[in-house]
């Protein structure tokens, strides 16, 4: 019987159904890091558990790294604290561990791509909600809260309830401008921040299909902000060639083997789905959030809703949003004033990211009064860009150019907002506080328009800034 | 591992209205520089509670001194979403609260209460609403969550309340702590192991 890539991966990883009836699913890979792991390791100690799969569990450091001042010890207490922490969990495990000195260091959904760590066909878990993200290559990945990384540690096995799948197909042709960081925020907005609870999304059609492996990884690190907590693109040939040649990918012909066991887990012709939705992305415009949600946005040209517009049950969030962010139904988001232009994060650091991004600053200078910074996702993406100049084009632009880390995206580090400023931000999140100031405002877009922004000081229409090459 | 069973939770309420609230409202991530969960709950809504209280002091639930020793939070929807922080539940737990009754829950906060002990059950919007109305107006009202007969109680009225089986199955009968399953028969497991190519790449 033809089925989904997601029944594939969950049966073949069906260790056994539970007598509660949900099913004992083993993982794959499991990706730590430092913010939610200290407390599963001494969980595990007081009940005299070890890590039962070291070889499938690999650590980085991310979230509270500083991207500015390496040296150890940090000057952060608490930082040095969680690092410390960490090494001591993983040396006495056996755990393979990307530190900063590795040359390997980066967010955690950054590193594991790009490492050749994350494979098609996999189950992937990790204590950081944006685990989505690795479902780029078709592996089911998903993210999990400390008791279960305990539970991953001393069984390597999660206890998880059957997920339904819903097959979203993206046609048409992206308007110049338009980018993958576009197309999740139209999906999130259409189908709403919960709208996904329950689902693994499926994404399809000519449009993703036709995506890098960076931009389908962008649209799968944002469904956990549609509500789902999976997302995958079927595994294809752009998936193998971005595989091939990297570090922890089977070389030879075991990668022709690997190659041949990916394809058989792609959902099948003809697999039945719990939902589909279709979309064109033809009409996508570049988009921006105004409010406290990833589902609050707009084009660049359009107009903040007004409460009266809309229908009366979603008349009070709407109006949370506008009093928390200080802006007016009914007025243009393009002009909005900003403070602060962040290019990072797992959802949009990887080096097309920057690449994008320095295409529109490229001689050209940050407007005076904002400020500005680059945080690549991964050492490896920091010394790519800038083997092909792109750190000088953005220094040069007034742009800070910093070392890898989760950075401004949650602020559990010296990167943060202050007060009420304004951040055009190409990460994920725009909750209430989200960046480090408990009043700070956040407008998530993609990074070329994060750094059209910082050019011009403003929220503006990248489309229409005369870009070099 | 003998763990409790968990059949109903009784006592105060707090309200917190809204839907969306994520849990990087419930727990900034500046709280989670540290490597235990100890403390955690003095920090809970707290830019949320320093906003509201600026503008009028106590007006944030969570720092009314009238629900001071609630044991039930009453939400709204797709409570939790967001960040995968088990901090957020553990935060909520420690406060006190023992169940969360809302229209709808994110499922990474579900799972995370569930392996806490803190059932997370859901009613219908009306009823959510209505049980915040009904707390507001009388913050002593005494509520119950009976997961035995699926409802929800608030003075003389009742509502009916969901859990998923698994988790329902595992509060009653004590066994919410997973991990000790997954530890049983783990030849099983190793037999899947063996059988992935990629485990040990024998591709």
């Amino acid at each position: 019987m033809p089925s989904t890539l997601l029944e594939k991966v969950w049966n073949t990883h069906t260790v056994r159904k539970l007598p509660n009836g949900q099913t004992q699913l083993f993982v794959g890979l499991h990706l730590v890091h430092e913010v939610t792991t200290p407390q599963a390791f001494d969980m595990l100690r007081a009940r005299g558990w070890r890590v039962r799969y070291p070889s499938r569990t690999v650590a980085t450091v991310d979230h509270i790294v500083p991207t500015r001042d390496l040296r150890r010890p940090f000057m952060d207490v608490m930082a040095e604290d969680m690092l410390s922490a960490l090494e001591r969990n993983c040396r006495d495990s056996g755990i393979r561990f990307l530190d900063l000195s590795s040359g390997s260091q980066g967010i955690v959904h950054v590193i594991g791509p790009e490492l050749g760590l994350t494979q098609p066909g996999m189950t992937i878990a990790c204590g950081d909600s944006h685990t989505s993200t690795h479902g780029a290559f078709g592996a089911v990945a998903f993210g999990i809260g400390t008791s279960q990384v305990r539970d991953v540690l001393a069984s390597q096995c999660l206890a998880l309830d059957p997920l339904k799948v819903r097959r979203i197909e993206v046609s048409g042709q992206l308007a110049p401008g338009v980018y993958a960081k576009d197309i999740i925020l139209e999906i999130i907005r259409r189908l709403g921040v919960n709208g996904g609870v329950g689902y693994a999304y499926e994404y399809a059609g000519g449009t993703i299909d036709r995506l890098s492996m960076d931009e389908r990884m962008t649209i799968c690190n944002m469904s956990i902000e549609g509500g789902a907590r999976v997302g995958y693109v079927n595994p294809d040939q752009t998936t193998f060639e971005y595989l091939r040649g990297r570090r922890f990918v089977p070389a030879g012909e075991a990668f022709d083997s690997a190659v041949a066991w990916w394809k058989s887990m792609a959902s099948d012709p003809g697999a039945r789905y719990d939902d589909v939705v279709r979309m064109d992305a033809g009409g996508i415009r570049p988009t921006v959030t105004w409010g406290i949600n990833p589902g609050q946005s707009v084009y660049v040209d359009e107009k903040l809703p007004r409460p009266t517009d809309i229908e009366p049950s979603a008349r009070e969030s709407l109006s949370e949003a506008l009093e928390f962010m200080g802006f007016h139904g009914g007025d243009p988001i393009k002009g909005t004033k900003i403070d602060v232009a962040f290019v990072g994060s797992c959802t949009n650091a990887r080096l097309s990211d920057l690449r994008e991004a320095a295409r529109v600053v490229r001689g050209k200078h940050v407007a005076p009064h904002v400020k500005a910074l680059v945080v690549p996702g991964s050492q490896g993406v920091r010394a790519a860009a800038e083997r092909e100049g792109l750190d000088r084009v953005f220094t040069e632009a007034g742009f800070d150019w910093r070392s890898a880390g989760c950075s401004m995206c949650l602020a559990m580090n010296q990167d943060r907002l202050e007060g009420r400023q304004v951040c055009a931000s190409s990460s994920n999140r725009n909750f209430k506080g989200r960046q480090g100031s408990p009043t700070g405002r956040t407008l998530l877009m993609s990074p070329a328009m994060v750094a059209a922004a910082a050019v011009a000081g403003e929220v503006v229409d990248v489309r229409e800034m005369s870009l070099g090459n | 591992m003998a763990i409790e069973k968990i059949r109903q939770i009784s006592g105060t309420a707090v309200p917190l209205p809204g839907d969306n609230i994520d849990t990087d409202r419930i727990i900034p991530a500046r709280y989670l520089r540290s490597v235990s969960f100890e403390g955690l709950e003095e920090h809970l809504f707290a830019d949320d509670r320093v906003q509201a209280d600026a503008q009028k002091p106590g007006s944030h639930p969570f720092s009314n001194p009238i629900y001071a020793g609630a044991s039930l939070l009453l939400v709204n929807a797709n409570f939790g979403c967001g960040s995968s922080r088990e901090h957020a539940p553990q935060a909520i737990r420690r406060r006190g609260i023992r169940a969360i009754v809302g229209e709808s829950f994110s499922e990474i906060f579900f799972g995370n209460s569930v392996a806490l002990g803190l059932p997370c059950v859901s009613v219908t919007p009306e009823a959510a609403d209505t049980l915040i109305d009904l707390v507001t107006r009388t913050p002593t009202l005494g509520l119950s969550v009976d997961l035995e007969a699926q409802k929800v109680t608030a003075g003389n009225q009742s509502f009916p309340m969901t859990l998923p089986p698994a988790a329902r199955d595992a509060f009653l009968d004590g066994s919410w702590d997973a991990t000790g399953l997954l530890l049983d028969r783990y030849e099983e497991v190793e037999a899947v192991a063996t059988r992935l190519p990629y485990v040990d790449g024998r591709w």
